[in-house]
């Protein structure tokens, strides 16, 4: 924070003002000449909420694919697959059992487990060719969306969340002013917010382990020289595994995210693999912290865009990466190797 | 006595001495085709694979010679045929601007050229898997953003009735003509790239391919040869682009939707992109697959449906043991057979 302060003083400044600027849009109420240009006030804090949880989303799948591919330079375009397929058995195990939360690590442990014989089957035969290996997941993620849709068919599922979660909550946010003075203030999902802080502890847990603890000093060795790391006697290949095996049980436990506030339907793979593919190429190839700054702007980005030019949201998406992909090839946070 | 044995001049062959008579036999094959196959064949089989092989020849000429394997091929295909759907003559009068031919088809290629090379300049800041990622969401983009913009794309539905130009009295959209004329398309761009492979600029870009430094060093401005290359491939990809609108008569986001931007990578990987003869056979593999495996299945007792499923594990099949396709394959067999043959002896050991 401090080095980038020192290296770009402007654009911090820039940044800070944006950021203040932001934030006092989202605390006040809006005068009325302001919902004149930006229209209500509820409008636009539900996008921004939206895009945040989005985001969250964005970052529970994404993180996985980022840590993969800096870890090991594997490619895996089957990632948007693990995801769905997360979903899928979600559904059914949520259905079947009745609990909820019970079926996060079940489909955390299934789908970390495909993750685990994709690593030590596909992946290590193919290390270091990465056209083959896009090729192969291309291939993969064919044929699990062709089964997947065999199975489950072409209709959507939506995992209901329990009880204990539906339901709207009040947030401490101002809409607008009644005429009598009392504030308004927002109600949300419930579930949303969840979520949301569920991937906030997601994410710092993840940056805590890869900062604070052994397995995270060997992986962030690994990213950097994997070559040295194997030489001075770790077994790479456990490490290999178990970040792969992670990486898939992340996208798989999205999955039950993403069908709870959002539907599972086939396609829906692609849809998030582009989704990951986006955030990574914005926030920098294996930067977790890349990964969540990316999530937050394509979610924003995303939602925003559907608000106030519906049309053309989809396409802000991809100009964001084109425009980081023209200053900064490497993405906000990559490390530029 | 002396003789001296005049050996005779080492005659250079000719041109058309060079070939090898097998071509000269599928070159026969194809030309003589109407003679015997049904119009089915010739519309739906031959012409669907010389199509798709032209816009898998234009990606295997990236792929091969530039080392740069694009997704984005599939899209200028669509681009090229939507702005044949616009500024010609569609179903939809309200958007279409009614040119003549001789003008929108140039102008469409030019579009779609252009499109492609914009694409091009971006994806060449990247390279190897950056490369795939990026023209994919670039696709995808195209792909979502014709299906939300109504005033230009028409939305969800794009244009139906796109039908070529009825010139020298000819319905082009019957069988044999149009069996013939992708068949020449395919054939010039076929040509097209062996000749441009063959060029001072191929050969620079296979340089570039290989050593873009050295390349680079030697005073070759490696980033203009592959944005050069991005636009002549665009270019082949606009002209098959335009066939396939044609032989659909209409042009939609699904034209160039994600599964149709991966189908030319399966097809031009299973053909093999070593040589540009690859993607042709790639995309018969993939035309007979798509239309007689729903039979297969069904006699097998199975869904037709799972199509998908055999398309993607062949693919797979192929990619895990051979990554060059079905050339490599080939090669592989006659690299066996070849050390099969005893060097003394000669025949087999």
């Amino acid at each position: 924070m401090q080095s980038f302060y020192k290296r770009h003083p402007v654009w911090s400044i820039i940044l800070l003002f944006l950021f203040a600027g932001f934030v006092w849009l989202i605390a006040t109420p809006w005068s009325p000449g302001l919902e004149q240009v930006l229209g209500r006030k509820r409008i636009f804090l539900n996008a921004v909420l939206s895009g945040i949880t989005l985001g969250a989303l964005y970052f529970l799948v994404a993180s996985g694919f980022t840590l993969i591919f800096g870890l090991m330079r594997n490619v895996n375009l089957a990632h948007g697959s693990l995801y769905l397929l997360g979903g899928y058995i979600g559904y059914e195990v949520a259905n079947a059992t009745g609990y909820w939360l019970l079926a996060f690590p079940v489909v955390f442990m299934l789908v970390g487990a495909l993750g685990l014989v994709l690593q030590h089957q596909v992946f290590r035969r193919m290390e270091g060719e990465e056209l083959r290996q896009t090729l192969v997941t291309i291939g993969i993620s064919v044929v699990l969306a062709d089964i997947m849709l065999w199975i489950w068919g072409g209709q959507s599922y939506q995992v209901l969340s329990p009880d204990w979660l539906s339901g709207p909550m009040t947030l401490p946010l101002v809409t607008a002013l009644r005429s009598n003075g009392d504030p308004v203030y927002l109600t949300y999902p419930q579930v949303r917010i969840v979520i949301l802080i569920a991937a906030i502890i997601i994410g710092i847990a993840m940056w805590l382990v890869l900062n604070r603890s052994r397995l995270g000093m060997l992986i962030r060795a690994g990213v950097d020289d994997r070559d040295m790391l194997a030489a001075s006697g770790v077994r790479i290949q456990y490490v290999f595994l178990a970040v792969f095996a992670f990486g898939a049980g992340m996208a798989g436990m999205a999955g039950i995210v993403g069908g709870t506030f959002q539907s599972l339907t086939p396609g829906e793979d692609t849809r998030f693999l582009l989704a990951s593919l986006v955030v990574v190429i914005v926030g920098g190839m294996g930067s977790i912290p890349g990964a969540a700054i990316g999530a937050l702007i394509i979610g924003l980005a995303e939602q925003l865009g559907l608000v106030y030019a519906p049309t053309y949201s989809v396409v802000f998406t991809f100009l964001i990466m084109a425009v980081v992909l023209a200053f900064r090839p490497q993405g906000l946070l990559g490390a530029g190797r | 006595m002396t003789y001296v044995v005049r050996r005779a001049e080492p005659t250079q062959p000719t041109l058309l001495e060079k070939v090898p008579a097998i071509w000269w036999a599928v070159a026969l094959l194809l030309i003589a085709m109407p003679l015997f196959a049904s119009n089915f064949v010739l519309f739906q089989i031959f012409g669907w694979t010389f199509i798709l092989g032209m816009i898998a020849l234009s990606l295997m000429f990236l792929a091969g010679y530039g080392g740069m394997v694009s997704l984005i091929q599939m899209t200028v295909g669509a681009m090229a045929g939507y702005m044949v759907a616009i500024l010609g003559t569609s179903g939809v009068p309200t958007i279409s601007l009614g040119w003549p031919w001789w003008l929108y088809i140039p102008v469409a290629i030019l579009i779609a050229a252009i499109f492609g090379t914009l694409v091009g300049a971006l994806a060449v800041r990247t390279e190897g898997i950056y490369t795939i990622m990026i023209t994919l969401a670039i696709a995808s983009a195209f792909f979502y953003f014709t299906r939300q913009n109504y005033g230009l794309f028409n939305g969800y539905t794009g244009f139906n009735r796109v039908i070529p130009p009825e010139l020298f009295g000819i319905d082009w959209r019957q069988a044999t003509p149009f069996y013939y004329l992708t068949l020449t398309c395919a054939a010039l761009s076929y040509f097209a790239v062996v000749y441009v492979s063959r060029s001072p600029f191929g050969l620079a870009l296979q340089g570039v391919r290989d050593n873009p430094r050295r390349m680079g060093a030697l005073g070759f401005s490696v980033t203009a040869h592959r944005i050069l290359a991005y636009t002549f491939s665009s270019v082949i990809a606009a002209v098959g682009g335009i066939l396939l609108v044609w032989q659909n008569s209409q042009v939609s986001p699904g034209t160039a939707g994600i599964p149709q931007v991966i189908d030319i990578l399966v097809i031009a990987v299973v053909g093999g992109i070593k040589r540009p003869i690859g993607p042709f056979i790639g995309a018969l593999i993939y035309v007979l697959l798509r239309v007689y495996s729903p039979d297969v299945l069904l006699a097998f007792g199975l869904s037709g449906e799972r199509f998908k499923l055999v398309i993607g594990l062949g693919f797979l099949i192929i990619v895990f043991f051979s990554p060059d396709g079905m050339l490599g394959l080939w090669e592989k067999y006659k690299a066996r057979r070849a050390a099969q043959t005893d060097p003394l002896r000669g025949g087999r050991s």
